[in-house]
């Protein structure tokens, strides 16, 4: 995508030396320009990537700065991908994967078709909708614990009173069977805004004459919305259910305070997880050897998704 | 009969979308007034069942939020008459104030984290964005796409090694590791995005400026910057929520003295289990700025969720 003329570096001159900014070539400016930036991104993200890549094929901790590291070989990763409990936090994981873009992109998506309806104030509902996505997971999933509560929680005086239940029968945080549904319930309040404003703009980049003709050809509503809706809208939901894809898959913040994990492990998230060895197992080179395995799971899986997701757009 | 299009949604469709949006909208606001609400009610009032709607406020739980109490006998509380309304409030419960809390030094290492690293993300991504979006860079979708997957880490796979480099060089639970810690992941954001902003600039302004013997670096300071000052100014505030809301780092490297106020909130206890209305009101001097902030952005949310993938 060259540009104009100007946009190219002065070819005569490949080498010219500082003279104050006046002199710069623009190469030697766009250098000055990135160069921090990617320095940075060196020293805070690429320099310790080494160095967990490093560390994940020893024996090292943290807690026992004394003792002599020694190089392992890839027995933590061995050990991690037979580890049956890590099994068992993939599997909640994609549990919590599954159900919450399932309900996100149900509810954003209707939500997004009723906006589109331009009734009267819609800017306005839409920035109420929006809202909690904003706010902090840590703050707020905290404060969910206690709308959480039997008897005296909000959320649990609110089923209760809609189903006859007794407030105080069932906590959404302490049971084995409902903790996995309390942190999706919260994690579709929270983002379900954020697949909403996506599909709100795909269904606004459609343009009126496709329904127009659609309307002279006859077509019925279902119609229309099979046949044109979903395929102009997919590409945008598609990247919805990336980012989302991606964020949840690194979850910590809002699941910690929510449920901590419990009961038991069975809200145990990988990240959760891993931070339990990390941080306080300090199993150093062991949760090295499992951050890496996170890391290639995660860019393994988008970079099959971003191909998936550019076919879809190239139809 | 003002509709001129057939695809134009009749008013009753119109009437019952927006009803349903409304119902929505009214629900899921709800955690949030509640939190609001809860940070005026007595702790009795906050737990009881059936929950209370109606309530009689009081500024009990910011009271209890910013300061630290001791239980005192009643002789001590006799001779001490309250001479305050917020010593009132505490000798309901035979208590003497006795210092502050550290909520006030939370909140402010929230700010002066969320600031530095906003300022220093920014104009970083700025330079980095202008160049990116106007020179000739090797490899430059490489590099740009690289500056993306940054962000792609879980942040507790990064802080294992984070956490021993910054105990080697001194900057565990500092400010600057912080800060730096901050920027670093905000770059991603910031980059992406101003170089959207920027694209959408006329190159044609900075030709002019050049033919009228501008250098680059004047056409960029005197051309380009104030025409992208929308863009940055909502780049900083995408940048400044992500610092104010950040947990993971938060938690695992601070402790004492640079712990932000997400991670302090949730620790906030009074007798028997945590403080809800000291929790809420905590809650909510924290949350508020960041509605005011959203609902001041909301041209440009959808921009910065995505990255700048999804320009409107």
């Amino acid at each position: 995508m060259s540009k104009i003329a100007i946009d190219r570096p002065a070819q005569a001159t490949p080498r010219r030396i500082a003279r104050g900014f006046r002199g710069l070539s623009d190469r030697a400016l766009a250098w000055i320009f990135v160069g921090p930036t990617i320095l940075l991104l060196l020293a805070v993200n690429i320099f310790p990537l080494i160095w967990t890549i490093w560390l994940s094929f020893t024996n090292f901790r943290v807690n026992r700065p004394n003792e002599e590291v020694k190089f392992v070989g890839v027995q933590n990763y061995s050990r991690i991908l037979s580890d049956d409990d890590i099994w068992l936090t993939m599997q909640a994981t994609a549990h919590f994967l599954f159900w919450t873009l399932f309900l996100q992109i149900l509810i954003g998506f209707w939500l997004a078709w009723l906006i589109n309806r331009k009734f009267k104030g819609n800017d306005l509902w839409t920035t109420v909708i929006v809202l909690p996505m904003m706010l902090s997971p840590a703050v707020v999933g905290n404060f969910w614990t206690f709308l959480y509560q039997p008897q005296i929680g909000l959320f649990n005086y609110a089923v209760g009173f809609l189903t006859g239940a007794d407030p105080s029968s069932f906590s959404m945080i302490a049971d084995v069977t409902l903790a996995p549904w309390a942190i999706i319930i919260v994690d579709t309040w929270m983002w379900t805004p954020f697949v909403m404003l996506i599909c709100l703009a795909g269904l606004r980049s459609i343009p009126d004459s496709l329904y127009e003709a659609a309307e002279c050809d006859r077509a019925s509503k279902w119609r229309q919305f099979w046949t044109i809706t979903v395929p102009l809208v997919l590409p945008f939901l598609m990247l919805a259910v990336l980012f989302r894809g991606i964020e949840n898959f690194k979850m910590f913040d809002l699941v910690v305070q929510l449920t901590g994990g419990g009961p038991g492990s069975v809200t145990e998230l990988t990240s959760i997880n891993l931070k339990r060895e990390a941080f306080e197992k300090w199993r150093t080179g062991y949760s090295s050897a499992y951050a890496i395995i996170l890391f290639v799971t995660v860019y393994g899986l988008a970079a099959i998704y971003v191909k998936a997701l550019n076919r879809v757009k190239q139809r | 009969m003002s509709s001129t299009s057939i695809t134009e949604p009749s008013a009753g469709q119109k009437w019952f979308a927006g009803a349903l949006v409304v119902a929505y909208a009214l629900i899921s606001i709800l955690p949030l007034v509640w939190i609001i609400a809860t940070g005026f009610k007595t702790p009795s009032d906050a737990i009881a069942y059936p929950p209370k709607v109606v309530f009689e406020p009081t500024l009990e739980g910011y009271v209890n939020l910013f300061t630290t109490r001791t239980r005192q006998p009643p002789e001590v509380m006799a001779a001490n008459p309250p001479e305050t309304w917020y010593d009132r409030i505490v000798a309901q419960y035979d208590m003497t104030i006795v210092g502050p809390s550290r909520f006030g030094e939370r909140f402010l290492n929230s700010v002066v984290i969320g600031f530095g690293s906003t300022f220093l993300s920014v104009f970083l991504g700025t330079f980095a964005a202008y160049a990116f979006s106007r020179f000739r860079i090797p490899a430059k979708d490489d590099l740009l796409f690289f500056i993306l997957s940054t962000r792609m880490m879980p942040p507790i796979a990064v802080a294992i090694p984070i956490f021993l480099m910054y105990r080697a060089v001194g900057l565990s639970d500092t400010h600057a590791g912080m800060i730096l810690l901050y920027t670093a992941v905000n770059l991603s954001l910031s980059v992406w995005l101003l170089k959207g902003f920027i694209d959408e600039i006329p190159v044609e302004y900075e030709e002019a400026a050049l033919i009228d013997g501008y250098t680059r670096f004047q056409a960029f300071y005197k051309v380009v910057l104030p025409q992208a000052a929308t863009g940055i100014a909502s780049t900083a505030i995408f940048c400044l929520i992500f610092a104010w809301n950040e947990y993971a780092f938060a938690v695992l490297l601070t402790s004492g003295q640079a712990q932000t106020a997400p991670p302090f909130i949730p620790t906030i206890i009074g007798v028997g289990g945590q403080d809800w209305p000291a929790v809420a009101a905590g809650a909510t001097l924290f949350l508020l700025p960041v509605m005011v902030f959203t609902i001041l952005l909301r041209k440009h949310l959808l921009r910065g969720i995505t990255f700048g993938a999804v320009r409107k």
